[in-house]
């Protein structure tokens, strides 16, 4: 096991009487990456405002690179790159400019400004774009141009909060090739999302955080375990075959619940392959099926299987929301 | 944990506070390059409103002793634009705020103030473009410093140590407010009570007693009667105005202190509040 890279130790953070984080640990080891997953409000954004030190935490501390956050925050800064939740480049800047500008204020030399500029814009296909304002840009451009500019200074570790969140599927499936490129490189990423699926896509580990504290941390794989593995779902055409169907279904699957009203079966499988044969055993039956389709776990299934709620909509956490829909806009 | 050594880096020197604050100053003028109708307060407005006041109150309003309304007008219209400065300034902060690029500024090794350093240097370098303007169009009209360079430099120089003290105000207002919109209503509704209610425009001797003493001793009019005084631009205030009209360049200075006393410490709590969450 390496060094860890990012650490939080019992971070807490308070609103008022409201906990926004409320004693967050793990441990993020070099050159791997963890996905912060939870609902809106959970508590991502503000633990990775605190590990970043733009808000101070009421208690707790955590490290980045070997950086205590709260008595080397300089040389956190130092250490890592941060894109924010919404896409905070200048508008009124160029692509270079933004680099540029950055570049500046890390103190790096001008040639190597330059030099990496062109490096960095030619990565993420903005090239072609390179001197029109951001204003201009399209919104997955504009993610890439943000976290184009976290990486002038090349650091190690990485925060991104809710990088791909307001992005059209191509987009995101863009982004997700160059984080792994970024991880080939030997960059550590810590990561939020909303998203169970990204999170599998990118992390190595994943930590769940529900109002501000973590309900459970293990590889995406251990996580989908304890949240129950994928189903095929059935819906038949006539409610009278449903009994039958069950029945047929009980030759594949182990586990099988019916549902009068919405004429739906749902089998546990342990993957396609369990859909290949749940379809065949359906061909030859004369059962009429509408549908048939593999589900996989949702975040909404391991939040309903971790906390017996759903992952709802925070509404008290209008700011992340404001951000959001800006992100969207 | 010097394990963090499988990349190369590349060397990074945080720069000092002037270098950061000037690479900010460096960015906002890049704004004001590409959205010019920011400077339309202080340039188009600004000759509007010399040749507005000179031309259409001008021949209503009759200042003391035996200098034009254009004389007159020319330092009070310059201080307000000064005043407006804390305008310029918060409006810029809350829209650095709201788009997260203070956030952005804070994530990187620099001092924090460079933030606000920079931005109060453009927001000085907005205003001075329009005492430009409005110095330029004045002279067209017949407006002239009439003592000397170097009471004329005098006025400039109260006037920006002025301008130092209101650019608090902004940033207090900036770091408060969420939203331009609201900035810029809180601002207007503020601005032109403080720059009304004073010598700017019209002498202060006719106006009502309780509003003559509110305006005598309201800090722009010690400032513009301190920048007609140096500049020759009217007759000293009687002897029954208010004491700081009596000694206008001191009251400047002492106002300017005063005022950065007052806002500076809640202008730098009220920032620093806003970026601890």
């Amino acid at each position: 096991m390496s060094a860890p890279a990012v650490e939080a130790l019992d971070l807490v953070k308070r609103f008022g009487d409201n906990a926004a984080v409320d004693g967050v640990s793990f441990v993020v080891p070099e050159g791997t990456v963890l996905g912060l997953l939870g609902p809106n409000g959970a508590g991502k954004t503000t633990t990775v405002r605190m590990l970043t030190t733009l808000s101070v935490p009421t208690s707790g501390t955590g490290t980045v690179a070997g950086h205590d956050i709260l008595t080397e925050p300089d040389a956190v800064r130092r250490s890592m790159g941060l894109t924010g939740q919404a896409a905070t480049v200048d508008e009124l800047l160029t692509a270079r400019e933004n680099l540029k500008l950055i570049g500046r204020l890390y103190g790096l030399p001008k040639a190597y400004i330059a030099q990496s500029s062109e490096e960095l814009l030619e990565r993420f296909s903005l090239t072609d774009a390179a001197d029109r304002i951001a204003k201009t840009y399209s919104g997955g451009m504009r993610r890439r141009l943000d976290l184009a500019v976290s990486l002038i200074a090349n650091p190690p570790v990485l925060f991104l909060d809710e990088p791909t969140t307001g992005l059209d599927p191509r987009s995101r499936t863009e982004l997700w090739e160059v984080l792994r490129g970024l991880v080939r490189d030997g960059t550590t990423l810590l990561l939020t999302t909303q998203y169970l699926e990204e999170a599998d896509h990118l992390a190595d580990d994943i930590v769940v955080i529900d109002k501000g504290k973590v309900i459970a941390a293990g590889t995406p794989t251990q996580l989908k375990d304890q949240a129950g593995a994928a189903s095929v779902v059935v819906t038949v055409t006539h409610g009278s075959d449903l009994q039958r169907a069950a029945d047929l279904s009980r030759t594949v699957s182990g586990e099988v619940h019916v549902d009068e009203t919405s004429r739906r079966l749902t089998a546990k499988a342990s993957g396609l392959e369990d859909m290949t044969r749940m379809a065949h055993v359906f061909e030859g039956s004369g059962i009429a099926v509408d549908d048939l389709g593999l589900k996989r776990p949702s975040l909404d299934d391991v939040f309903l299987h971790l906390t017996g709620h759903k992952a709802e909509e925070a509404t008290d956490d209008l700011e992340s929301q404001f951000a959001e829909e800006e992100a969207l806009s | 944990m010097t394990t963090l050594t499988t990349q190369t880096r590349p060397p990074i020197a945080p720069p000092s506070l002037l270098r950061a604050s000037t690479t900010v100053v460096w960015r906002n003028l890049i704004h004001i390059k590409r959205m010019p109708e920011m400077l339309m307060d202080v340039t188009v407005q600004s000759v509007m409103f010399v040749l507005l006041f000179a031309y259409v109150f001008g021949g209503s309003i009759d200042p003391p002793g035996e200098t034009s309304y254009k004389e007159f007008l020319l330092p009070g219209i310059m201080v307000q634009t000064m005043v407006f400065s804390s305008a310029v300034v918060a409006m810029g902060l809350t829209n650095d705020l709201q788009k997260g690029i203070v956030d952005r500024l804070k994530s990187l090794p620099i001092s924090r103030s460079s933030v606000l350093v920079g931005r109060s240097i453009s927001s000085l370098i907005h205003s001075s473009i329009g005492i430009a303007v409005m110095g330029v169009t004045g002279v067209l009209i017949g407006w002239r410093i009439r003592d000397g360079v170097v009471n004329g430099v005098l006025g400039f120089a109260l006037l920006l140590l002025f301008g130092f003290s209101m650019i608090w105000l902004g940033i207090w207002v900036g770091s408060l407010m969420r939203t331009v919109e609201a900035v810029q209503g809180f601002m207007f509704t503020v601005m032109f009570p403080l720059t009304f209610v004073a010598n700017t425009f019209a002498p202060t001797q006719d106006m009502p007693g309780w509003l003559r003493f509110i305006a005598e001793w309201n800090p722009v009019s010690s400032l513009t009667q301190a920048t007609r005084d140096l500049w020759g631009n009217g007759a000293p205030a009687g002897s029954d105005a208010a004491w700081p009209l009596q000694h206008p360049v001191l009251m400047s200075v002492v106002w300017s202190i005063v005022l950065t006393a007052i806002f500076a410490p809640l202008a730098l709590k009220a920032f620093r509040n806003r970026s601890k969450d």
